[in-house]
């Protein structure tokens, strides 16, 4: 157990610290603790509507995504349709998009000049939901589609014998049996929606704003750091809060999800799945209409096309918009996401062993649940607030780390830790511990149990989650932003740069720069799909 | 019934062990032990605490008081993997990403053993288990019972100073289990390995091993030879586990008693304890434990009583019959025999299926 100390001491310096150290920061004043401010701060009216419009904005994007994902999921992994795994793949996607780079494709489609510009959305909030609803729908169509993939279809079988309807059949057999995955993805996509920091930042500009991008207002314009604080702190309690009812869907759904690999569920379409098929058609022209404005407008200079902005990558943009060129930011972003997913991938290892040991007794079951709480908190807290948090508590020895290089990747790794954790741990918990028991009985020491039984059975998913830790980090924008030094920028901070600069040619570089920092996380996912690991970006 | 004499310090020898789970006792205070070549049958229902004990000795839960010892060596605190015993799971749990022959030489391998000498070794346990020519196969394309006689090919590749079956047969189906169960017994034998097998099968147990032992509630409540503790159950409850249809208490006991002769035969078995009719003085608790099989439809026999219920059974007619005197006493007939409920009938049994119950 003396392994556990290295995550926990991790996650204790480079993310409790600076998360107290901002709450305390605002919170404090003169040394003394100052709670009086919570009400003030909570009172105001601009206070006020951020929170209702995160809170709808949230609620209205969890069920939009929600009720498109469900459609989506049936089809694409319930229904032996050709194509279905190309399909998925592209469903997924937007997920490991930047969200930067989501934000410059749905401005890209709604500005008035793009296919979509007619409807005059762009800068509306409609605008944000439906990014949102574009970025989400991955976590519900893997979540969901993970499990109605394996369910047993004879409990469905015999319900409809008995004489149920088809719709009978899925109000009372289907949908009960999916219900803790859906709460499950429904509560982490309204923990993304109520979070999301780049997409509500590139599209809300200074109209729309949700805690997050107030947080970040607040602490780096008005420098107001105990409104920050406090806006921080109601982040932090409903994010614990929406965690533990997630976890508690998750565990259920863990224990009462008896799989089935011999029977496969996958059916051919018939006149009863148009709906849902029509649909998923209309998802996935949704899914690729942002992407697909995106590179057609990436490849247009002035009135013709080119390659004009793809060349302009190798400069510093008009009115020199960048310290460096787009380039060496790509160089940035490949190196630090490397560092990233190193720390990620090895700590997200240790705490997916140890999380997904069964505990014997009712002490140590609780440790193994808190810690398994605990090291998803990151997935929702401010980035803001752990990016800010770094530069006022790390500045100082023992831990003078504001001008290291290290701290770029050491905070994507807190972002991508959690995903690592949750590809990892659904493979671990399913193997039988009997078979390692059976290993050490014929005289396997530990080790060699280990090699024995985990390691062909880990190895591809911990590849996939090694995939997805850097196709994260290389697109992570909320802390990096705050931490990157000028001189040293990531891809991401590159684009927001580009797009909060006037000139067409700075935006068509940043078009050209999203494509290219697309393409390289798409490829990568694409890679990580051909390993097939279902719990991967499921939660 | 404690085995700590000087003859056994080779072979296994448990004493004093519990295990307790929170704040039940899945394992209480037992003692063991198991001379080296004995196959030992630790029987009893699911829940009872056999497995635990099983799992204890092979070293996977940590005992709470007592000790394992092993031909003289107290194995507290050494691991599994140096006890140098082999553990089957009900359900084999084969590693499935390797062939058969990866699966069963698996702990050759871990000796280091040279190439020829283990695919020979292999080669030879395959046949054992009468599985020959089965080592490029994949664990997932074996049938259940397939996939356990591999599971005991790998087990004794390592030749374990013990090994331990869980429940080894209950995951088959009963054709197969039967054939298995006469194939274990001569695997075991022919090979003299030290066994502890634990299952809730009587049938099961009697096959394979020599001795048996049963538990109740985290307990040892009996253990001997298997045909003595079959003969003479040490409560009622033991009795029923082990297959006694009826257990008759008191007067009624003594009926029978006296009625079946007073006393029971000899049987093949010359260390039997003599029973005769007690008198009405000590007739309280006596219990008596019946056969179904020691009670027969038979026109001459020595009972009387009113037909209740009629089933068929694989190869005789199930009876349960109202005796005057005595209450229902579950019997045979043969199959070609007809009878309907309410029917008068005569019975007669047969002394070698009673066993008295030690008063209580």
């Amino acid at each position: 157990m003396g392994l556990a100390l290295v995550p926990v001491v991790f996650l204790a310096i480079f993310f409790v610290l600076p998360v107290a150290g901002m709450v305390g920061r605002g919170l404090q004043s003169d040394g003394a603790w100052d709670l009086g401010g919570i009400g003030e701060v909570l009172g105001r009216g601009r206070t006020l509507r951020i929170l209702w419009f995160t809170l709808w904005m949230a609620l209205a994007g969890t069920a939009f995504t929600t009720v498109l994902g469900l459609p989506v999921a049936y089809t694409l992994y319930r229904l032996s349709l050709p194509g279905r795994r190309l399909l998925r793949a592209l469903v997924v996607m937007p997920f490991v998009l930047p969200t930067v780079v989501v934000g410059v494709a749905f401005r890209t489609l709604l500005a008035a000049g793009g296919p979509l510009g007619f409807l005059g959305l762009d800068g509306s909030w409609a605008a944000i939901l439906a990014a949102l609803v574009f970025f989400n729908l991955a976590v519900v169509v893997r979540t969901v589609g993970g499990v109605w993939e394996g369910l047993d279809p004879r409990a469905e079988e015999s319900a409809a014998a008995l004489g149920a309807s088809p719709w009978r059949v899925f109000r009372t057999v289907t949908l009960p049996a999916l219900t803790p995955a859906i709460t499950s993805a429904a509560t982490i996509v309204f923990l993304f929606c109520s979070t999301a920091f780049g997409v509500v930042l590139t599209l809300g500009g200074l109209r729309y704003g949700t805690i997050e991008t107030e947080i970040y207002i607040l602490t780096t314009q008005f420098l107001d750091l105990r409104a920050a604080a406090v806006l921080s702190i109601v982040q932090l309690l409903a994010v614990v809060a929406i965690l533990f009812v997630a976890g508690a869907a998750r565990t259920h759904r863990e224990r009462a999800m008896p799989r089935t690999s011999l029977l496969s569920g996958l059916r051919r379409p018939h006149r009863g799945d148009l709906t849902a098929l029509a649909l998923t058609g209309l998802v996935l022209v949704f899914v690729a209409l942002p992407l697909v404005t995106l590179v057609a407008r990436s490849l247009q200079v002035g009135d013709g096309w080119g390659l004009a902005n793809y060349r302009n990558l190798g400069t510093t943009g008009s009115g020199d918009a960048l310290v460096v060129p787009v380039w060496t930011a790509l160089d940035n972003s490949w190196r630090t996401a490397v560092d990233a997913t190193l720390i990620a991938v090895v700590l997200g290892l240790i705490v997916s062993i140890i999380v997904s040991r069964r505990a014997r007794s009712a002490w140590g079951r609780r440790v193994i649940a808190t810690m398994d709480g605990v090291f998803m908190v990151p997935l929702g807290i401010s980035a803001v607030t752990v990016g800010f948090g770094f530069l006022i508590t790390l500045n100082r020895p023992p831990l003078d780390l504001r001008t290291s290089a290290v701290l770029v990747p050491i905070a994507q790794a807190m972002v991508a830790l959690p995903l690592v954790v949750r590809t990892l741990v659904p493979v671990l918990r399913s193997i039988d511990d009997r078979l390692r028991q059976a290993a050490a009985a014929l005289g396997a020491s530990p080790l060699r149990a280990v090699l024995t039984v985990d390691v062909p059975i880990v190895w591809r998913p911990l590849l996939a989650a090694t995939g997805f830790a850097f196709a994260v980090s290389l697109g992570e924008f909320g802390a990096t932003s705050f931490l990157a030094r000028p001189d040293r920028p990531t891809l991401p901070v590159v684009i927001y740069g580009l797009i909060s600069r006037p000139g067409a040619e700075n935006f068509g570089m940043a078009l050209a720069a999203s494509v290219i920092l697309s393409a390289v996380t798409v490829a990568l996912m694409g890679l990580v799909e051909r390993l097939r690991v279902g719990s991967m970006g499921s939660f | 019934m404690m085995a700590t004499s000087e003859t056994e310090r080779d072979g296994l020898v448990v004493r004093d062990a519990s295990v307790r789970f929170g704040t039940t006792s899945a394992v209480d205070h037992v003692h063991l032990a198991l001379r080296s070549g004995d196959v030992l049958a630790v029987l009893g229902p699911s829940g009872c605490g056999k497995s635990t004990l099983l799992r204890a000795i092979a070293g996977l839960e940590v005992l709470d008081s007592g000790s394992v010892v092993f031909d003289g060596q107290d194995l507290a605190g050494v691991p599994t993997y140096r006890r140098g015993f082999a553990l089957m799971f009900q359900d084999g749990q084969l590693f499935t990403h390797q062939s058969v022959a990866g699966n069963v030489g698996y702990a050759l391998r871990l000796q280091g053993i040279g190439r020829s000498r283990l695919r020979r070794r292999v080669r030879e346990l395959l046949e054992l288990v009468g599985l020959p020519g089965y080592e490029d196969r994949r664990p997932a394309t074996l049938s259940g019972g397939e996939q356990q006689r591999v599971a005991l090919a790998r087990s004794l590749a390592a030749e374990p100073r013990l090994l331990l079956l869980d429940e080894p047969l209950s995951a088959l189906d009963r054709s197969l289990r039967e054939r298995l169960a006469n194939d274990l017994r001569r695997i075991l034998t022919e090979t003299k390995t030290t066994t502890l097998l634990v299952t809730h099968d009587h049938d099961e147990a009697f096959t394979v091993a020599d001795r048996m032992a049963v538990m109740r509630a985290g307990q040892l409540v009996q253990d001997g030879p298997t045909v003595e503790v079959w003969r003479n159950p040490a409560d009622a409850d033991v009795a029923r586990f082990l297959g006694y249809a009826t257990v008759l208490t008191g007067p009624a006991a003594i009926r029978l008693l006296s009625l079946s002769g007073g006393r029971r035969s000899a049987g093949p078995d010359p260390a039997q304890p003599q029973v005769n009719t007690p008198d009405a003085g000590t007739s309280e608790g006596l219990q008596v434990a019946v056969r179904r099989s020691a009670v027969r439809v038979d026109p001459a026999g020595e009972l009387g009583g009113v037909v209740e219920s009629v089933s068929a059974a694989r190869d005789t007619m199930r009876i349960t019959v109202e005796v005057e005197g005595l209450g229902a006493l579950a019997g045979v007939a043969g199959l070609d025999e007809r009878f309907e409920t309410g029917q008068r009938v005569r019975l007669t049994v047969d002394p070698a299926g009673l066993a008295v119950l030690p008063p209580r």
